[in-house]
């Protein structure tokens, strides 16, 4: 099946406190003013322009630093489908399955801010039409594709008892 | 087949030689959340439908970051932490306890466990040859339910560092040169293990900074060997039945190997927004550098070895006008030994401050937030825009002998000048 939506471009290095920063943690409580604020520092007219089912399109090592489940979550409220980078974080990338939020590593070079993307998850296919990039990457693995479609970690540990790994 | 320290604790745990890249499931010793991480961790564990912890004595919860808290919503985060704590019977260290890295390895963390807890700074526990790492609330509510968590074996990356430290340079130099050469993602997913000469002669104190920042090259862990400085560590901490020798397998084979001869290096500092951006202090791009806020403390560099250098180099002296000095020991056990020792008011003398222990400003939560365009140098361990709480400031990190003396200069300051 293949999705289609924007590209919302960001650079290398985005750290945590760039996603979520530190400042609004007294907002935990009061989610959708939190969400206001989703990577506000790394792009300020992010959170209040994308629209649900467009993409994060970024560089290396997204998601870098703190293990604040938020950032993933907040990101994934927000409304993006996806975020495609070319590496992730370890704790970040975890996170981000966990709270079902798919975080595919491709390589992203070439693509511009605002480009129309379209993806097939299962087939591990990106195409930016708008300058005739494609691009293959390697579909996550089944235990991570399985949390994913059953909604994040909590529910699947709730169908299953276990991680079914 | 020799071992990795990281291959060897995964393998003894599920009984089998594990390889890296192999996803296996993993016993957990010890898993933990704080005062961030806590609360939905609470509230995954309500959606899992939990009814008691398997082995409560496992678990525990860290009242940290804000310590003490000054806002209403952290109080009452708090307080639900605090009744949780209670009413399922785990252990709760409050506020004024100190930071929960910081407490672990004092008190808690043993060779051979695998740890898991609610923040990134959880490699800490790597400096007792703990395979300690970080997750996110979620991970952490199952690893609480459970008992259990999956983990993908890493490759290794094996830091040889000998040599004898120049006057003035500290282990924190060390791990700013390390990052600074294998970059911010340098090792990502990977096990960072440390030995060598300078490693076998450095006490746990001093080593601890090395696997506390690991994760800011992206590693899973940071590991050293369990040996006599372990052995002493513990010895100290009055805990000697949890001592046991444990090392990797020198010949084992390594994804990288770096060799660091650490009698050359000067002091290190990293310059904003990223902990790789590390020059030495002689650069013209930090060299005299004004700084507006001295931040010494954190689970980095919160341990009462950090504060003897720099109230050493404190004594008798004054913190520049315009400079403001905050000091935060890491644990209530370090703020005790640091009475006994008149540190305190050393620094306070010297027209420093001292908060309770905690996490403080590293957080960007509360106590010591910087002012928009404020320079300030810091023992922490990330410098991140925003980190401290406002994108319009800019964090250099140092050890605590180049904070100190920078904070005396009001510019940041080659400490081997005023030793």
């Amino acid at each position: 099946m293949t999705e289609s939506g924007r590209a919302w471009l960001f650079g290398d290095n985005i750290s945590t406190d760039l996603i979520f920063p530190g400042r609004y943690v007294h907002l935990l409580s009061n989610m959708p003013e939190l969400v206001s604020h989703t990577l506000e520092d790394a792009r300020a007219d992010y959170a209040a322009g994308v629209k649900p089912g467009e993409f994060v399109v970024a560089g290396d090592n997204f998601g870098m630093g703190s293990s604040r489940e938020q950032a993933p979550v907040i990101i994934r409220l927000s409304g993006a489908r996806a975020i495609f980078a070319k590496s992730f974080a370890r704790i970040f990338f975890r996170n981000a399955i966990n709270v079902g939020l798919a975080a595919i590593e491709v390589d992203t070079d070439g693509i511009a801010d605002g480009d129309a993307l379209s993806v097939d998850f299962a087939a591990g296919i990106l195409i930016d039409t708008d300058r005739g990039i494609e691009r293959r990457f390697e579909p996550l693995p089944p235990i991570m594709t399985e949390i994913l479609a059953d909604g994040g970690l909590v529910e699947h540990i709730r169908k299953h008892g276990d991680f079914n790994l | 087949m020799p071992m990795t320290l990281a291959e060897k604790i995964i393998s003894a745990k599920v009984g089998e030689t594990v390889r890296p890249g192999q996803l296996v499931m993993v016993p957990v010793d010890q898993v933990f959340a704080h005062d961030l991480s806590g609360p939905l961790a609470i509230t995954q564990l309500g959606n899992l439908g939990f009814a008691g912890f398997k082995n409560p004595e496992r678990v525990r919860f860290f009242l940290d970051h804000a310590s003490p808290t000054s806002t209403v919503a952290a109080s009452n985060e708090h307080r639900a932490i605090r009744d949780f704590a209670e009413k399922w019977n785990v252990e709760l260290s409050d506020v004024g306890e100190g930071i929960c890295h910081q407490i672990m390895l004092e008190r808690y963390a043993r060779p051979g466990e695998i740890i898991i807890g609610g923040d990134s700074h959880t490699v800490t526990g790597g400096a007792v040859a703990a395979l300690a790492t970080g997750m996110g609330s979620t991970d952490v509510a199952i690893a609480m339910f459970l008992s259990r968590t999956w983990l993908k074996v890493p490759e290794t990356m094996r830091f040889t560092l000998n040599g004898t430290l120049s006057r003035g340079v500290y282990p924190k130099d060390v791990m700013l040169h390390i990052i600074g050469a294998i970059g911010s993602g340098g090792a990502t997913y990977r096990s960072m293990e440390f030995v060598g000469s300078a490693i076998d002669s450095w006490s746990v104190a001093e080593r601890a900074t090395l696997p506390n920042m690991s994760v800011e090259a992206g590693a899973k862990c940071g590991l050293c060997p369990s040996d006599e400085k372990t052995r002493e560590y513990f010895a100290e901490q009055g805990r000697l039945d949890d001592y046991r020798p444990l090392a990797g397998d020198p010949d084992a084979p390594c994804r990288f190997d770096m060799t660091v001869d650490v009698g050359t290096l000067e002091p290190q500092v990293a310059m904003p927004h990223n902990v790789d951006r590390v020059v030495g202090i002689s650069d013209p791009q930090v060299k005299g550098l004004r700084v507006h806020q001295v931040y010494i403390g954190t689970c980095t560099n919160g341990r009462i070895e950090d504060f003897r250098e720099a109230a050493a180099i404190l004594d008798g002296q004054k913190v520049a006008k315009g400079t403001r000095l905050i000091a935060m020991p890491g644990s209530r056990t370090v703020y005790m030994q640091g009475l006994e020792e008149g540190l305190w008011q050393t620094i306070v003398a010297a027209g420093g401050l001292i908060n309770a222990p905690g996490c403080g400003a590293c957080a960007g939560v509360q106590t010591g937030i910087l002012g928009s365009g404020e320079n300030c140098i810091s023992t922490m361990n990330r410098n991140f825009k925003g980190r401290m709480g406002n994108p319009e400031a800019f964090i250099y990190l140092a050890s605590p002998a180049t904070c100190a003396a920078s904070a005396i200069a009001g510019v940041i300051t080659d400490p081997r000048e005023v030793m």
